[in-house]
């Protein structure tokens, strides 16, 4: 069987979750087995034409020219797969969505009329038919690589859509909130990182996003509940995730 | 007269977006530009108004091969600006976690990035159809790199446990004693490696560089210490900004550094390894010898042997750091907020890494600056693809293009961090 040809393109990001895929030392070579990695600019400087069977796109929509060259990506790719918080939110740089973008410029750049950018920074799936998406900040490598083992045996990824409680129950990690008074969006955030964080004492600050049918307003009671104003309650969904319709409704309720 | 034009459109095999374009009429050199095209994300201003706290966590997304510079920097500069002591306990699993993203990233760089030019290879596949032992031999060391950072950190892109003050938990210290055996490993893996690499042909090649890293009187500078240059300087890391400027220009979303004076200066592995060699192990500086490597090194090309050095000394200090853990308790040190302003500078892999913050009686930042090290390098990576492009002339179009990209990756530019990278364009007449 010819091996799928895979491809990974980048907008608005850190790089983090492109290198995720660099991090799977010891699945590296075995993946390169069986997949063929035909567009992979940050790691190789052969790149192949398409069409691609799938491509991950990483980064979000912040240009015009993102907006051309996200078209002729869906248009040359099978599969179109969304990875992390950039590409399935719009990331942290989507908190400019609700501020003025001269403002915003004339606070880094001293000749901000030399930029060419959009207002609002905007998820993948804004712009074109996204078939899959990874979540996260950055996509956990166990479900980059379990997402390329199951659609090359033809069979659905097993993609957590719990919520990080759901996470903790199965850890055996100590509810910080209810226990310690810790502030923590676990109850509405997805799973799927590993229970990083409540593990260590710290409150889910939201990396993997809304989880489906996330009850933010339940939420934001028992935040208020422990002291915090609203200002800080505002604040904790309006981070990696702020683009996420849930997270971005509840902040506006709330600030 | 003939025109020549080299355009690289995506370079490849760096972090980030950037485009190289270079213009020949006959034999003069009439434009050699690095662009940065990666569009700008307004970090400063997206912290605006936020808790100080939150800089750490924030700024780590800049970049997710290098979080714990950010993360480091910025929580230097909340903790000064809040009359923070962090303990010496704190200070050191810090240290021992910034190991961790050293030997990554320069392992990802070294062996999987800039290796492959060397060899005539597109990328680190094909190397290990050719050298398959040297390719794992290098996972498994940028393995190694992880799992400190996972350990102390508790995520190796993007570490959770880490906050203004010190950390959330103390690693056990079952776990960090888990770790040694495999850092014994990694110093003799960074060692061979090193070696290896030393047998490459690299283009003769001199810049005359001003180089400015952290230098510190004991260790070799890595999360601490003041600012030093070739050229004289010592200054603290608050003076940073009398000496040190970011100007923007047109072509690039990338702000470009450069000293007061207007010259061009030199940040990264050379510059550290130049300033601080003394400061090496030993037997790391063994190393450097064997590799053939000064007590300055002023080819670009060779950088990829003081970044395995570097490696290799990351390892023993590392190793040095387990063996002496002790959980730091509290795990971190916490103060009231208050008015003010805090600056903190950590050498990223790439170089230094400065932040700055004016901080109101609420805790929220009033103001925020960041210079990374690819910004105040792109001066200096435009001087040097003038010079190797001056060198090369003779070189046909295809090998002169390699040359220019690989000029470029001698830096390991990190295009996210300044916000953006490479398309090649090199026109001649």
């Amino acid at each position: 069987m010819e091996r799928p040809r895979i491809a990974i393109w980048k907008f608005a990001s850190c790089d983090g979750c492109q290198l995720a895929l660099l991090d799977c030392e010891d699945d590296l070579l075995a993946l390169a087995g069986v997949i063929r990695i035909a567009h992979f600019p940050e790691a190789s400087s052969r790149t192949e034409e398409g069409p691609y069977d799938i491509s991950f796109v990483e980064g979000s929509i912040t240009t015009e020219e993102d907006v051309r060259r996200i078209q002729e990506i869906r248009a040359a790719s099978a599969v179109l797969v969304a990875i992390g918080a950039c590409a399935t939110a719009g990331g942290i740089q989507a908190l400019r969505n609700t501020m003025d973008l001269g403002d915003l410029s004339a606070a880094v750049y001293p000749e901000p009329g030399w930029l060419d950018v959009l207002a609002t920074s905007t998820p993948i799936a804004d712009h074109v038919t996204v078939d899959a998406e990874l979540r996260g900040c950055p996509v956990s490598k166990v479900q980059l690589v379990e997402f390329i083992a199951a659609t090359l045996a033809g069979r659905t990824p097993d993609l957590p859509d719990v919520s990080q409680c759901v996470e903790c129950k199965r850890a055996g990690s100590i509810c910080v909130m209810v226990a310690a008074g810790i502030p923590c969006l676990g109850p509405v955030t997805r799973a799927g990182c590993g229970n990083l964080c409540p593990r260590i004492g710290r409150g889910c600050y939201g990396c993997f996003g809304p989880v489906t049918g996330a009850n933010c307003a339940a939420l934001t009671a028992q935040l208020r509940g422990l002291g915090l104003d609203e200002a800080a309650i505002g604040a904790l969904y309006r981070s990696f995730n702020a683009g996420a319709a849930a997270f971005a409704t509840e902040a506006k309720a709330d600030v | 007269m003939s025109e020549r034009t080299i355009t690289v459109k995506v370079l490849a095999r760096v972090e980030g977006e950037g485009a190289l374009h270079i213009r020949m009429r006959g034999d003069d050199v009439e434009i050699a530009e690095f662009r940065i095209f990666e569009p700008p994300r307004f970090f400063e201003g997206l912290m605006r108004g936020r808790q100080a706290s939150e800089a750490p966590d924030i700024t780590s997304r800049i970049c997710g091969i290098c979080p714990v510079a950010y993360i480091s920097s910025a929580s230097q500069a909340v903790e000064q600006a809040y009359g923070i002591e962090i303990s010496p306990e704190i200070a050191a699993l810090r240290r021992l976690m910034y190991c961790g993203e050293w030997i990554q990233s320069h392992v990802l760089h070294a062996a999987m990035l800039h290796a492959p030019d060397f060899l005539g290879l597109h990328d680190i596949i094909a190397m290990s159809e050719v050298e398959p032992d040297l390719v794992r031999q290098a996972l498994r060391l940028k393995k190694l790199g992880n799992s400190l950072m996972e350990v102390v950190g508790g995520r190796a892109v993007h570490p959770v446990n880490t906050r203004v003050g010190g950390f959330f938990k103390a690693p056990p210290v079952a776990e960090i004693a888990a770790l040694i055996p495999e850092l014994l490993w990694g110093i003799d893996a960074a060692r061979e490696l090193a070696l290896r690499f030393s047998a490459f042909e690299f283009p003769p090649d001199a810049g005359a560089y001003t180089f400015v890293a952290l230098v510190h009187p004991e260790v070799y500078p890595i999360e601490t210490g003041r600012i030093a240059s070739s050229t004289g300087l010592d200054i603290p890391v608050e003076a940073f900004h009398e000496h040190f400027l970011e100007e923007q220009v047109e072509r690039s979303t990338a702000l470009h550094g450069r000293m007061r004076d207007g010259r061009a200066y030199l940040v990264g592995p050379l510059a550290r390894y130049a300033l601080n060699r003394e400061r090496l192990t030993p037997s790391a500086r063994e190393t450097a010898e064997a590799c053939g490597l000064g007590a300055v090194e002023r080819n670009p090309f060779r950088s990829i042997l003081v970044r395995m050095v570097e490696v290799q000394y990351a390892c023993e200090e590392a190793l040095r750091l387990a063996r002496a853990y002790v959980p730091p308790d509290p795990p971190a040190v916490t103060a009231p907020v208050r008015e003010g302003t805090g600056q903190g500078c950590t050498e990223a892999p790439r170089g230094l890494c400065h932040h700055r913050y004016q901080i109101d009686a609420d805790g929220r930042i009033l103001d925020a600056t960041i210079v990374p090290p690819t910004s105040q390098n792109q001066p200096q990576i435009e001087a040097d693809l003038l010079r190797v492009v001056r060198q090369s002339r003779d070189l046909d179009d295809a090998a002169l293009q390699w040359r220019c990209e690989q000029t470029i990756r001698n830096y390991d530019p990190c295009i996210s961090c300044a916000t953006h990278f490479l398309t090649l364009t090199v026109d001649r007449d």
